[in-house]
């Protein structure tokens, strides 16, 4: 096992890119040994083409990729040493389970003593004692998934897993055991794992480290409850949770942001951080964070920081409802578990919760408006105060 | 005015698809058929579009009888899951096509580029957003704005019965969501009669509308979408209705009081709606989200249990929980991802529990007061 380094990796599928045909761009990543990591993005974003070059399907236009001390930038997949689940079973069909399992260790010559024990620990954690002397011509997708990953495991001594949207296959209610299987082998054998996929759900289920990326750049690194919390781009805040982070153009006047004409104010942390330079800005909060003000019917302002809107739309999910609700010319979405939700056409006061707004300049946080105060923005450039 | 099913099946070699249906939906409103895969929907909508013919029964609409028509005779219309276009037509003629057909079909003498048919593909192209791709070809498009100019042509058609089979499930989940969007101001406020089917109740509370419940080939419930999350008339009908699925456990009734694996609570004391259930076996329902962990709700039923995962959507954890010999899941607003393993304890809130006969039919028994 190892960490997983790529330093200043570029790639293009052209011979003589242009700068615009680059799918990475000047990409930096430590995966740490034996963590779980997940690489998440829509498609397009890079993040398969990220996984072919940690695999050596493919080499880089430049830069350098290593394992741990070694550099495996120009080495071919076989000479890694990594383990792989893709996205559909690979499985030998007229062998049987065992068979299959055995397969990577008999590749190598190990001794058959070797290879019952190891096979026979696998099948006991993934559950599988009962199907090894099965074909595996006929199992459901599921097993043959699972078997797959019995597969990646039975080496002791791969480098890193990488999977590849390995649940592809797996029927909607079976997924979350797979999930959990997958979570459990990771805590047992502490293999620095790389799980690639476009589903947050998938990510942040089985990674303590997510990799978001967009348009062939990682654009926040962080824990689940970072990236919900604490989006440093507006793509993360965008991307991450269901409905995604209002995001609202805004000015800057006198320590707080303008919307719509209305202001919102900021803390002097971020408003200090915020008047140092220029560039477009946008404010940031999560439809979980907009709370509607109670009584709040009437179109006057109400109390600072508490802004008229006008409902527009409201969907009844049962426990909860959306609210979509009209500020100005922006639309914005509050998640609500009020017993009574508003009526569309009506006009109400929202306010955001404390610590929850954020400022973004040219789509970059700013500095969190964190209550408690424990959080410090990242070192200001050369030149700040 | 209405769209009548009456014993409407479907066998394919001795295999039932679809059992005996009957339905009684109203027309020019939207409809969500909400089933897992393979639940039938695509059988039960092949059949609407008469792309397949019943085994029994008979479809009427408005009166008159849908079986017999011949297909090109059919004012329907049908989206589905893969992005179906013309590969060889521009988004324009893709969208123009059902227009140009009709117009052909009314005189013979109409030219070509009509200016009628003009402005209704630009209005269409407005409403799904590709009005700048309309010179584009299909494979110039991406996989989300495919799907907008299918649904463009199927709205071009202008049919009195359209019918959409899980047209978001081939998209990324934040297309999917605004498209979602989209699509509810779009189906809720026409005149046309819509199906909509998916296998996501969201879609059916999001768009608010009257929801079928087809499960193995059969109607488990047809009610309006809240009805159905706050009363489905089965346990199979709330399993399919909840993501996640509803938890559901057996608990023994005596004397008021109910006794489950590991636990027993006055029934009484815990909800007004449980205090004259008689004795005897029922399964209870209770959905992850009104299950929490570690509260100290003084009526709640406390179950210990062990964590066996935290699935975590981006704004939601749904922590499963090992208790005894239940499985249960809970729904955490935010982002928890506690350790596999630990212990922790349970609460259900009783004033939302419902009850269902302990056979294996599952009928609702009790609900609670909305």
């Amino acid at each position: 096992m190892a960490d997983i380094i790529l330093a200043d990796i570029s790639h293009s599928y052209v011979a003589q890119p242009d700068p615009s045909e680059y799918v990475l761009r000047r990409v930096d990543v430590h995966f740490g040994d034996g963590e779980a990591h997940a690489l998440l993005g829509p498609s397009g974003c890079g993040k398969t083409t990220m996984l072919n070059l940690i695999s050596g399907l493919i080499h880089p236009t430049s830069g350098q990729i290593r394992y741990g001390a070694k550099d495996v930038t120009r080495l071919p997949t076989r000479r890694r040493n990594i383990a792989q689940v893709f996205q559909f079973p690979v499985l030998y069909d007229t062998m049987t389970v065992f068979d299959n399992l055995a397969f990577p260790l008999r590749n190598r010559g190990r001794p058959d003593s070797e290879v019952k024990k190891r096979v026979g620990e696998i099948a006991d954690l993934l559950e599988l004692d009962s199907e090894l002397t099965r074909r595996a011509a006929n199992l459901t997708p599921d097993l043959k998934q699972i078997i797959s990953l019995g597969r990646g495991l039975v080496r002791d001594d791969v480098a890193a897993i990488l999977l590849d949207e390995p649940l592809t296959v797996i029927d909607p209610q079976r997924k979350w055991q797979i999930r959990r299987t997958l979570r459990q082998v990771h805590e047992q054998f502490r293999h620095t794992s790389i799980y690639v996929t476009h589903d947050q759900t998938e990510a942040l289920t089985f990674a303590d480290r997510v990799w978001v990326m967009n348009e062939g750049k990682i654009v926040q690194e962080g824990s689940p409850d970072e990236l919900f919390r604490r989006p440093e781009h507006t793509f993360v805040g965008y991307f991450i949770g269901t409905p995604g982070m209002n995001i609202l153009p805004c000015q800057l006047v006198d320590g707080a942001a303008m919307v719509a004409g209305q202001s919102i104010p900021l803390s002097d942390e971020v408003w200090q951080q915020a008047r140092r330079d220029q560039g477009s800005f946008e404010i940031g909060i999560r439809p979980e964070f907009v709370e509607l003000v109670a009584g709040g019917d009437s179109t006057d302002h109400g109390q600072p920081g508490e802004l008229s809107v006008t409902i527009t739309a409201v969907e009844d999910h049962g426990r909860f409802s959306i609210a979509s609700a009209e500020l100005g010319e922006h639309q914005i979405k509050a998640k609500l578990t009020d017993r009574v939700p508003p009526a569309p056409g009506q006009n109400a006061r929202i306010r955001f919760a404390g610590g929850e707004l954020h400022l973004y300049r040219d789509q970059r946080i700013v500095c969190a408006d964190e209550p408690s105060g424990d959080h410090r923005p990242a070192a200001t450039p050369a030149g700040g105060n | 005015m209405s769209l009548e099913l009456n014993g409407v099946s479907k066998t394919v070699g001795g295999q039932p698809h679809l059992y005996p249906i009957d339905l009684h939906l109203e027309v020019g409103v939207l409809h969500i058929l909400v089933g897992r895969t393979r639940a039938g929907k695509t059988s039960l909508l092949r059949i609407l579009a008469g792309l397949d013919s019943p085994s029994t029964g008979t479809i009427t609409m408005n009166g008159q009888d849908l079986v017999h028509i011949p297909l090109r005779k059919r004012s329907v219309a049908m989206v589905y899951q893969e992005f179906v276009n013309y590969p060889s037509l521009t988004v324009y003629e893709n969208i123009a096509s059902p227009l140009r057909r009709q117009k052909a079909k009314r005189s013979d003498k109409g030219s070509a580029a009509s200016p009628d048919i003009d402005a209704r593909v630009r209005e269409l192209a407005e409403t799904l957003h590709i009005a700048h791709l309309l010179d584009r070809l299909p494979n110039q498009i991406s996989g989300g704005q495919q799907q907008r100019v299918a649904i463009a042509r199927a709205l071009a058609k202008g049919a009195d019965l359209l019918l959409l089979d899980e047209p978001l499930v081939n998209l990324d989940y934040k297309l999917r969501e605004q498209m979602r969007d989209e699509l509810a101001d779009i189906l809720t406020g026409t005149t046309t009669t819509v199906i909509y089917a998916t296998s996501e109740p969201g879609e059916a509370l999001a768009f608010g509308a009257n929801t079928i419940v087809l499960d193995k080939g059969r109607v488990l419930q047809n009610a309006s979408a809240l009805e159905v999350y706050h009363r489905p008339a089965s346990i199979a009908a709330a399993s399919v209705f909840g993501d996640p699925p509803m938890n559901v456990f057996a608990v023994e009734v005596k004397d008021g009081v109910a006794r489950l694996t590991g636990a027993e609570f006055s029934l009484r004391q815990a909800s007004d709606h449980l205090a004259e259930l008689d004795d005897g076996t029922y399964r209870l329902g209770i959905r992850a989200s009104d299950c929490t962990l570690e509260t100290t709700e003084a009526n709640h039923l406390q179950l210990p249990g062990t964590v066996e995962l935290c699935e975590i959507s981006g704004s939601e954890t749904y922590v499963h929980m090992g208790c005894s010999q239940n499985h249960f899941i809970v729904q955490e607003d935010g982002v928890f991802p506690h350790q596999l393993g630990q212990t922790l304890t349970l609460s259900i809130d009783p004033s939302r529990l419902l009850v269902f006969a302990a056979d294996r039919e599952g009928t609702l028994i009790k609900s609670y007061h909305r």
